[in-house]
């Protein structure tokens, strides 16, 4: 990437609220030579931005083959996130990126492949699940567990039903508290790991979510047999520069925005579960 | 000592070193006493200079005193070190105005080119400024800002001969000698100044100056206040102290520490190597317009690591943990080095006087551990 610089003009071209908080802006660069040399990799984010309001990071959850659009799913809780689920197809926003390193889709080729997410709807992994979809082929078992709050937190029901039918896949799901129509289990996500089908030691586990929730999920991939360096994990933290200047987002010697925001567990378990980095 | 100088400027001279900058365009730049301490300003005649000045720097405290000499550099350090000259404190990253159709338009503001020369940057300030051009450029997306400011220094060093009660960087490895990254050094003796060249313009302008060969003597008496000067010093424990840190996360100092610890940030401020800033809009009132800025930050403030409603560190032990553990530990995680440059600066200028020195070493001591 060149020097950092000014964000690139999009326009909004469709809008979809896929929940009472969360909705999907699909971007389009309104230089069409910027649009066509875009690209980037599953788990990457752009900072996106708002006139006058400023910039948040969001990952980026269309596939990469699609070249004439950039689809972003934002959750409507900050001063800059709220501001976005106010604008209209047509609007203008501004864009920089893509930052970061993605998910290890190609080291994941021909092994089994666990997904896990917790919490509200998990965008850096659907991106991982659609891109897996496209090319079901390339990749043995498929494992895609998710965690909800509550059922009503659960979004993308009809994505959920056509992975659930691809080959050797497996779709489980879990809500903390369900309504009477949840027909799925109704617990935490840590209570179905047993099913998950996977060999340990020929497996790439990847996921996003509540750290604590993550936490759990590596301890029980772990005593699977797992190896730490074949669990990646997607981190949040604090974001504005997207290129390793600014410094909110240092997670021990790391850099989130640049070193990540996908890591593999070996590089965060030295402080992963402690409070306060 | 290889680098201690081999020409001598007569002490009457010094102002010919400040013409020879300014008849090459240089703003320059140099130590005034302002306000109570050494600061870095626009100098064009040594008449502006700290003539005999020291500063007297204990933990929580400075003081300039008079001694009566004729020496012009025998203060170590003011607040600042370059750090406000190239990462400076507020700048507009870009600009952005919205036309009549909803299209916004974004601008790259100019980057101003004049040159300047800075006069009685430390060894430390040096070792610092190679740390923040590793952060700011040598990445894959150099700092814009950065780079015009950094790009346009001329950098006239002062090799250290007296060390202040703060200073400790001989044992970071830092000073109190200049040896890289500087253009030309100084060493100030009774009568003058040994001056020693380190690039193509500094041996250009050297070549201006109207000095002689610097006798035996003079070279042995630079050497000797130069080693004086970093046995006077304190001393950190270890120049890598990354695994004795990361091995103490939940050691009772960082508790103790923190109700001494007001949490105002002046230590970052005023610390050589501290990066962090902060980006905002500051938009116009018509919302035609706006300027996207960075600013300094701290880790010390609350919202440092926020996101979504949530604050990593929102006590004071985990910001003060945070702060001193990247300094001196996962700094090495990512520049290859510590973040410290024995400057004493985050202990003079701390208000309530927490010493890093002695917060290293309590965190060292064996039976408090664990």
């Amino acid at each position: 990437m060149a020097e950092r610089g000014a964000p690139m003009e999009a326009e909004i071209l469709d809008r979809v609220q896929e929940s009472p908080s969360l909705f999907t802006l699909r971007l389009r660069l309104t230089d069409a030579s910027l649009q066509s040399a875009y690209s980037f990799d599953p788990g990457q984010f752009n900072m996106l931005y708002l006139h006058g309001v400023g910039e948040i990071a969001i990952s980026i959850v269309s596939d990469p083959r699609e070249a004439d659009t950039i689809d972003h799913t934002i959750r409507a809780v900050g001063r800059v996130s709220k501001g976005f689920a106010a604008l209209k197809t047509g609007d203008r926003v501004g864009l920089r990126g893509p930052f970061g390193r993605g998910w290890p889709l190609q080291a994941a080729e021909q092994h089994d492949v666990v997904i896990i997410t917790g919490g509200l709807g998990c965008a850096p992994v659907v991106s991982v699940i659609n891109y897996v979809s496209q090319r079901r082929e390339r990749y043995a078992r498929l494992n895609i567990l998710q965690g909800v709050k509550h059922s009503a937190d659960f979004i993308w029901r009809e994505r959920y039903d056509r992975w659930r039918a691809l080959p050797d896949t497996r779709v489980l799901l879990a809500a903390d508290a369900g309504d009477a129509l949840w027909p799925w289990h109704i617990g935490h996500a840590t209570d179905l790991f047993g099913q998950l089908d996977f060999d340990p030691m020929n497996t790439v586990v990847m996921m996003c979510g509540p750290e604590g929730m993550m936490h759990r999920a590596v301890q029980h991939m772990r005593k699977a047999g797992v190896p730490a360096a074949d669990i990646w994990l997607s981190m949040e933290r604090n974001m504005q520069c997207g290129t390793g200047h600014c410094g909110h987002c240092q997670y021990g010697g790391m850099f989130v925005c640049k070193d990540g925001p996908v890591f593999p567990y070996d590089r965060l378990q030295s402080l992963f579960g402690r409070t306060g980095f | 000592m290889e680098n201690v100088a081999d020409c001598f400027l007569a002490r009457p001279d010094l102002q010919q070193l400040f013409d020879a900058l300014l008849a090459r365009d240089y703003d320059v730049w140099g130590p005034v006493a302002r306000d109570g301490s050494i600061v870095f300003e626009s100098v064009e005649s040594v008449d502006m200079l700290p003539v005999g000045l020291i500063d007297q720097q204990d933990p929580g405290a400075y003081r300039l005193q008079e001694t009566g000499n004729e020496r012009v550099f025998d203060w170590t350090n003011g607040p600042q070190a370059l750090k406000p000259m190239v990462f400076r404190p507020e700048v507009t990253l870009w600009e952005v105005a919205r036309d009549a159709a909803g299209g916004l338009r974004f601008r790259e503001p100019a980057r101003p080119a004049q040159k300047r020369a800075v006069v009685g940057v430390r060894a430390c300030d040096l070792a610092a400024l190679y740390i923040h051009d590793r952060h700011f450029l040598q990445g894959e997306s150099p700092e814009p800002d950065y780079r015009a400011q950094r790009q346009r220094l001329f950098l006239v060093a002062v090799n250290c001969t007296r060390a202040g009660n703060q200073c400790f960087c001989a044992s970071t490895g830092d000073g109190p000698q200049a040896r890289y990254g500087y253009d030309l050094a100084l060493t100030e003796l009774e009568q003058g100044f040994l001056v020693h060249a380190h690039s193509d313009a500094g041996r250009e302008l050297l070549s201006a100056l109207p000095t002689r060969a610097a006798t035996a003597a003079e070279v042995s008496d630079a050497e000797k206040s130069v080693r004086v000067a970093a046995e006077q010093q304190r001393a950190l424990p270890s120049r890598d102290l990354r695994d004795a840190l990361l091995e103490r996360l939940d050691h009772p100092r960082w508790k103790e520490t923190a109700e001494r610890c007001l949490g105002c940030g002046n230590c970052t401020a005023v610390c050589p190597t501290c990066f962090c800033n902060q980006e905002m809009d500051q938009p116009s009132l018509d919302g035609g317009h706006s300027e996207h800025v960075r600013q300094w930050d701290s880790c010390f403030s609350p919202d440092h690591g926020y996101i979504h409603g949530l604050r990593l560190r929102e006590d004071t032990a985990g910001q003060y943990r945070q702060w001193l553990t990247h300094k001196l530990a996962t700094w090495h995680d990512q520049y290859g080095r510590s973040g410290c440059v024995g400057c004493g600066r985050c202990i003079t200028w701390c208000p309530v006087g927490i010493d890093l020195v002695e917060e290293v070493q309590a965190l060292l001591r064996e039976d408090a551990h664990g």
